[in-house]
């Protein structure tokens, strides 16, 4: 390895309103390393990469790259010295084809003034074949999979000849066959020389990748270790700052009287796909189902069905024996059902109101926020103040707009207001999704809280760890059908993989 | 892959022509049925909705640039209005009618820049900015205007040398004055630029996704600006068209809603230059057709004959402009990080 860093960053400041984002980042990239950045939300992470892309200023602090002090303003500066970034939420327009974006900004012509498709066509194709990146060059960007619109972000960012590439949380949108590709395209470009600095807070893909790990924590390098000398555990402990249990810790449950009952309910869907078939589901105070499947296979349309979200066309939903009219999320508010959303900017905060607002969602109308339709700003105030300290929302002040905070935290914000209220069935659809150790460990820990202060709770996850970790019982789903349900301490991780692959039930629990 | 891909993309780009090519065809075969019964009627309305076509796709042009680069242009009316008073009292002046010309762009430009200035730089709401500017326009020449005042002219037709002899298409087309021909050309130039030049996917990108510009290093607020006021010189000569070219004269609020009609006109053109082109074509004639109407005096009273381009306005607009999508960052000021 050269010793030229290609590169640097020394002593990086940056202050928002009410938050010390970085505070004196120093940072080295070395040529044809993967440098990953480990931290928390909100650790200063992705302010640190949008300085060097000259998205932000800094307040202090100097880049060099190569070995000479760079002043970067602008992306405009940041392209010119071969830095190329992929934003978390891309930077794609989708009515575009795949070629007009890579070109835009950079474009080539002929004569001066026309774009030159063919010729643009040509160095995008030799590109992604000498990278593997596969991609069509005249596709529309909005109907492609997100693995490869993340794809022609990469190739955008090499199209400007960048050597250097950042990018922003990549494995956060992906499917795990996506990761897995997109850490197969990294070791490419690294072969061929490209310095690659990521960002995540996922444990296990930074032992996978990384050549060389940084962990920052409330805007500070805290650490910095390469994958041979550590472990899960340790970066954890590092990122959040404390000793931190990567296991959920609970006691076996004492399930009582069914809570949630899901009777012969179907959704008719668009495809095949997308449609769930008779599903018999029950869950009993004091108990954790875990619902386990590929993405696609109907979870979705299931727990929209159960929390009113999606019309159902046969079957029915009973809490505590009462039968609760479909399509009517507030009738099952007002019986007890706390829902985390899936989708957490669609279905789970107004992204445009205040953090007082956004905590009171479901409750607004009801006393004490409001007495005879008018609200009462003191309480509501009140309650926001209470939740952001308890459940550890880091803002500068319960007056931001949801939109303005880090995913993770927005997650908090509905976990919060959900898990808060007197319920008596929480549905949980990827509630982790997106969030850090540290506040993984926290949520669990209250969805365990719940369970144990007799709540039924249904946990939909993507993580199979997540499930075999919080679940008691676990139900299986398959192209729309619950397939299996099984009693979590007596299966492992293997059995079910293979029943969410869609292997018969007789065949793999004999 | 590609194959299905493509066919699966619902705005194909060869399933987008063949409604239109269908429609140019049929329009051809009536023309030609009705020339050989009445050339000289024929003649006079085709040529009429040329002539009644031209202010509406200058107008539309305007929009399609504003809208294109993210700025929503309810002003066109009143740029095309302040324009027309301006070319026309500078013609009156002077009596030079290539300056009238100019101030009619300059007019517009002005106007451009107000609205570009007023949304972008004070992030304004741009419905309440267009507004400013129809009432502003309403307001100054209706202060302004007196009656009685005379002009040396208007700008008169050039017959293109050979050209303007084919039967037909001679006298429709080629022999016009020079403003009408500047809106042909301007159509098929604009056309080329919005989709085959760096400044017009530029222009494009900033309308959709202006964040997305902004990181490959695109000035999302230079673009705004140079399309507004391009825009709005293009909708100028609008109005110059109509007091220089058309009437040669001024007239309290003379544009009649022809600025508005432009709007329409560029989303049944679902915001493109050539797709524009063709609505204001159809709104032309019907323009043109409602007037030889009047001329040839039927049983049916003149008040509903002279609905009937606004009519055709409201059944376009409401149902026959099918799945159409604006650009989708209109409307929205951008702000940096």
């Amino acid at each position: 390895m050269e010793n030229t860093p290609v590169l640097e960053t020394r002593n990086i400041t940056k202050r928002f309103p009410g938050v010390l984002a970085n505070s004196n980042v120093n940072m080295q990239l070395h040529k044809g390393e993967i440098l990953a950045i480990l931290g928390e939300n909100g650790a200063g992470k992705t302010t640190l990469l949008n300085i060097i892309y000259g998205l932000y200023a800094q307040d202090s602090g100097d880049i060099y790259i190569n070995g000479k002090l760079s002043p970067i303003t602008n992306p405009n500066d940041a392209i010119k010295h071969g830095i190329g970034m992929v934003h978390q939420h891309f930077m794609l327009v989708p009515v575009f084809s795949v070629l007009e974006n890579i070109i835009l900004g950079s474009e080539v012509t002929k004569n001066g003034i026309f774009i030159d498709r063919k010729k643009a066509r040509k160095q995008i194709v030799n590109l992604s074949n000498s990278f593997g990146l596969k991609v069509d060059p005249d596709a529309i960007v909005e109907d492609l999979p997100v693995g490869v619109q993340q794809r022609v972000e990469i190739l955008k960012a090499l199209f400007r000849h960048a050597n250097i590439l950042i990018l922003d949380e990549p494995t956060a949108v992906l499917t795990p066959q996506e990761t897995d590709d997109l850490f197969r395209i990294m070791r490419q470009l690294r072969e061929e020389g490209v310095s690659i600095v990521f960002i995540t807070h996922k444990l296990k893909e930074v032992l996978d990748i990384a050549d060389r790990i940084i962990v920052m924590r409330r805007g500070e390098v805290v650490g910095e270790t390469v994958p041979a000398q550590t472990n899960e555990a340790d970066l954890a402990n590092m990122m959040v700052g404390r000793e931190v249990l990567l296991r959920v810790d609970r006691s076996p449950a004492h399930p009582g009287n069914v809570v949630l009952k899901v009777v012969h309910l179907t959704v008719k869907g668009q495809s095949q796909m997308h449609t769930v078939h008779n599903v018999d589901l029950e869950v009993c105070n004091g108990e954790i189902l875990g619902l386990a499947g590929v993405q696609g296979n109907g979870q979705t349309e299931l727990v929209e069905a159960i929390t009113g979200l999606r019309k159902y066309d046969e079957g029915e939903v009973y809490i505590d024996e009462k039968p609760i009219p479909a399509n009517n999320p507030r009738a099952l508010v007002e019986n007890g059902m706390a829902h985390i959303p899936e989708d957490r900017h669609k279905h789970g905060l107004v992204l445009p109101y205040q953090l007082t607002d956004n905590l009171v969602l479901c409750t607004y109308y009801q006393e004490p926020f409001s007495k005879h339709g008018i609200r009462n700003e003191q309480t509501i105030l009140e309650n926001a103040s209470s939740l952001i300290e308890r459940f550890d929302v880091r803002t500068p002040s319960p007056f931001v707009i949801a939109a303005n905070l880090s995913g993770g935290n927005q997650q908090k914000v509905i976990v919060a207001r959900e898990l808060s209220r007197q319920v008596a069935v929480v549905i949980a659809n990827q509630p982790t999704r997106g969030l850090d150790v540290g506040s993984i460990e926290y949520i669990h820990r209250t969805l365990v809280k719940l369970r144990d202060g007799g709540a039924a709770v249904l946990v939909v996850s993507a993580e199979l760890d997540e499930i075999i970790g919080l679940s008691d019982r676990i139900a299986v789903m398959y192209r729309g059908k619950i397939v299996a349900t099984v009693d979590a301490a007596s299966t492992t991780r293997e059995e079910i993989g293979l029943l969410m692959a869609g292997a018969k039930k007789e065949t793999v629990l004999q | 892959m590609n194959n299905s891909l493509k066919l699966n993309h619902f705005d194909s780009p060869k399933r987008k022509l063949i409604v239109p090519i269908l429609l140019a065809v049929v329009a051809l075969v009536v023309v030609l049925v009705l020339y050989l019964q009445n050339p000289a009627v024929t003649e006079a309305v085709l040529a009429s909705m040329i002539r009644q076509s031209t202010p509406l796709i200058l107008g539309a042009l305007c929009g399609i640039l504003c809208e294109r680069a993210g700025i929503v242009n309810i002003g066109i009316e009143g740029q095309m209005l302040l324009s027309a008073f301006l070319a026309y009292m500078t013609n009156v002046w002077t009596g030079n009618l290539w300056l009238a010309v100019f101030v009619g762009l300059l007019t517009g430009a002005v106007l451009g820049l107000l609205l570009a200035f007023t949304s972008i730089q004070l992030k304004l709401n741009q419905i309440i900015g267009g507004t400013i500017i129809n009432i502003l326009a309403i307001g100054l020449t209706g202060f302004f205007y007196q009656v009685g005042m005379t002009t040396k002219g208007k700008i008169s037709p050039i017959a293109l040398p050979g050209l303007s002899e084919i039967p037909l298409l001679g006298p429709v087309l080629f022999n016009n004055p020079p403003i009408t021909y500047i809106a042909i050309l301007l159509v098929i130039v604009l056309q080329i630029v919005l989709f085959n030049t760096p400044w017009g996917l530029r222009t494009r990108a900033v309308g959709e996704h202006p964040r997305a510009a902004d990181t490959v290093g695109i000035n999302v607020f230079k673009m705004r600006y140079a399309n507004v006021i391009i825009g709005g010189a293009i909708a100028g000569l609008a109005g110059a068209f109509l007091t220089l070219e058309a009437v040669g004269s001024f007239e309290r609020n003379m544009t009649n809603g022809r600025g508005f009609v432009a709007l329409a006109v560029m989303i049944f053109g679902k915001w493109n230059p050539i797709g524009a082109w063709g609505a204001a074509l159809l709104f032309g004639l019907a323009n043109a057709i409602q007037t030889q109407l009047q001329f040839m005096g039927t049983n049916i009273p003149h008040q509903f004959i002279g609905m009937i381009p606004y009519v055709l306005t409201i059944i376009v607009v409401s149902g026959f402009v099918g799945r159409s999508r604006p650009p989708a960052a209109e409307g929205e000021p951008y702000e940096k990080e």
